[in-house]
């Protein structure tokens, strides 16, 4: 048993590593996908010296072959170095530290949001039924489906310039009023991945509390909070984490729309930046982070999914 | 249910006829009238540059609607054929695609549609081509699922005995069996590529102005929220819930209804 389950975890691991490296080579060989030479991308809409010329080939080793221009580009960002801008002449990296906080912050915001949230109004809907229920089931049904833009947009309309509750733009200053600042951003991050749980809560939740087993501990006269608690939940448990990280993980790629609507300079609205001023080094250190943790976010995901479901430990027979 | 298939109804007929149905000419700007709210002549008020919302909004449906359609024929087209000839062939050739698949999961779509914009430049047709490849394996996982439990099935045993090859069990016997499970795939995926559309052409990535698109105007109308005029914002987002709302209802719905149909 304690065999196979290392052997697994060693596969398990291989895979987010080989997984790890495809991406980051696609990222990196993004540059070379598009007709022209990769000077050419990389200098696209902006006028370069001679000496400038000179120091992109340096920065991107163009004298390099192939794979060992993808290998000092991997190594070198590993310890942080992800080039120059060519916008601003800056290391890419001292750009990207300030922002890293504070897509962090509204990432884990609303992450929070989510499963708090999420899991609350799917229980209470499951439990309690009737017009709360109702209630909930129309506002997720919308939920779902409804972009994050447009969210956000309904959120700035009536709490920033109706009520004037939250402020409209920005990403504040100190902790108290960085967190009033992204509120709004967060809810608006939050919206459909909320909408997700709460229904998938919802059901399991449902379909836990009809099941037989639950029936049999009522029956038996164990009180139903040690039921819920004991039976249901860690049950229910199973596809809701994987739905709550697999909405947190979608959160990555969400940041970039978010940010940019609430005017919050984070990593996602600058990558959109980087796009539009056709910095390249930007958009790809900006990509590779996010691909990673996005890798990393779903790799942690399974494992609790094979921690929680003990179904799932043992290999199929053939 | 109704409701949904009418609404869809109704905006695809918008896109088709927009010309007939649009009272003004969507990009023509008329300063004079700038930000009126509904009018007998401008049925739903008029945008900062005074152009006709209404008409805005019918034309938009076009690039909104025809860019996830793009998307889908794209997702659908590679993720069956990835699918059905992987499930079909079997042993490690299939297990190779498994583990191919998954690591194109790991790209959001959203992502991958603005590193192909940062490659191939702005516009419609690199964010359709990447969040079509984006899209793939999420189809090609179901199909290939659904696919590999059909081949187990004693009439697929059958067919080959009696000497079908395997592309034409998997074309006319597999295949339409499943059809009830791509069509539902199909659809959520195309709420979802609505969706991601949307927010390139919200970011300036996408539709470029002066053309109507849904994303697109939500963006241009942000700034008239502040002055006090969300309209031209909201009714653009209203548009993109609607339509999402309806397609994300009706794909849920496929699978249920066809099996009480059948």
């Amino acid at each position: 048993m304690a065999r196979s389950v290392s052997i697994s975890a060693a596969r398990f691991a291989a895979r987010v590593v080989v997984t790890l490296l495809v991406s980051s080579f696609l990222v990196f060989a993004a540059l070379y996908l598009s007709p022209g030479s990769p000077l050419a991308v990389l200098t696209s809409g902006h006028t370069v010296s001679p000496a400038g010329l000179h120091a992109l080939e340096v920065q991107y080793h163009l004298n390099e072959p192939f794979v060992q221009r993808y290998w000092s580009w991997v190594t070198a960002a590993l310890h942080g170095d992800f080039g120059e801008s060519i916008v601003s002449q800056a290391s890419v990296s001292s750009l990207l530290g300030p922002r890293v906080l504070t897509t962090l912050t509204l990432v884990l915001y609303a992450g929070f949001v989510i499963v708090v949230l999420g899991v609350l109004t799917g229980v209470v809907a499951a439990v309690r039924g009737g017009s709360f229920d109702v209630t909930t089931t129309a506002f997720t049904t919308v939920g779902v489906a409804t972009p994050s833009f447009v969210v956000a947009i309904v959120l700035i309309t009536v709490f920033a310039v109706e009520l004037r509750w939250f402020p409209v733009l920005g990403g504040g200053t100190g902790v108290a009023d960085r967190l009033w600042h992204l509120t709004l951003p967060a809810i608006a991050l939050a919206v459909s991945g909320l909408a997700y749980v709460s229904q998938t809560t919802r059901t399991a939740v449902r379909e836990e509390l009809g099941s037989e087993h639950v029936e049999t501990a009522i029956s038996r006269g164990v009180p139903r909070r040690t039921v819920i608690r004991r039976h249901v939940v860690r049950n229910a448990a199973i596809p809701i984490t994987t739905v709550a990280g697999l909405s947190i993980a979608s959160l990555i790629a969400g940041v970039a729309v978010v940010e940019t609507a609430f005017g919050i300079d984070g990593l996602g609205s600058y990558l959109i930046q980087a796009v539009q001023n056709k910095d390249f080094a930007v958009v790809q250190a900006i990509s590779l982070i996010l691909v990673t943790v996005f890798i990393i976010t779903n790799a942690i995901v399974d494992v609790v999914h094979l921690m929680l479901d003990p179904r799932l430990r043992v290999p199929a027979r053939r | 249910m109704i409701v949904c298939i009418c609404i869809i109804a109704g905006f695809t007929l918008a896109a088709i006829f927009a010309p007939l149905l649009a009272p003004h000419n969507p990009t023509l700007v008329n300063l004079s009238v700038p930000d009126h709210g509904s009018s007998a002549q401008y049925l739903l008020g008029t945008d900062s540059e005074g152009r006709d919302l209404l008409s805005r909004v019918i034309y938009g449906a076009r690039t909104s609607m025809l860019g996830p359609l793009f998307v889908i024929i794209i997702a659908t087209g590679a993720g069956l054929a990835i699918a059905l000839t992987s499930a079909w062939i079997g042993g490690p050739v299939d297990a190779g695609v498994a583990s191919g698949l998954d690591v194109l999961f790991s790209f959001p779509g959203l992502l991958l549609a603005v590193g192909a914009v940062a490659v191939f430049g702005k516009g419609l047709a690199a964010p359709v081509v990447a969040l079509g490849i984006a899209y793939t394996p999420y189809i090609a996982r179901v199909i290939r699922g659904a696919a590999i439990r059909e081949r187990r099935l004693p009439y697929v045993e059958a067919l080959t005995v009696q000497g079908l090859s395997g592309p034409r069990i998997v074309r006319r016997h597999i295949t339409p069996n499943l059809r009830a499970l791509i069509v539902a795939q199909a659809t959520l995926s195309f709420a979802y590529a609505t969706i991601d559309l949307a927010a390139i052409s919200y970011l300036g990535l996408g539709v470029q102005p002066p053309s109507a698109d849904w994303g697109l105007m939500v963006a241009q109308g942000q700034p008239a929220i502040l002055a006090g005029h969300p309209t031209e914002a909201l009714y653009p987002g209203l548009a993109l819930v609607m339509l999402t709302v309806a397609v994300t209802f009706l794909g849920r719905r496929v699978i249920p209804v066809t099996e009480s149909v059948l």
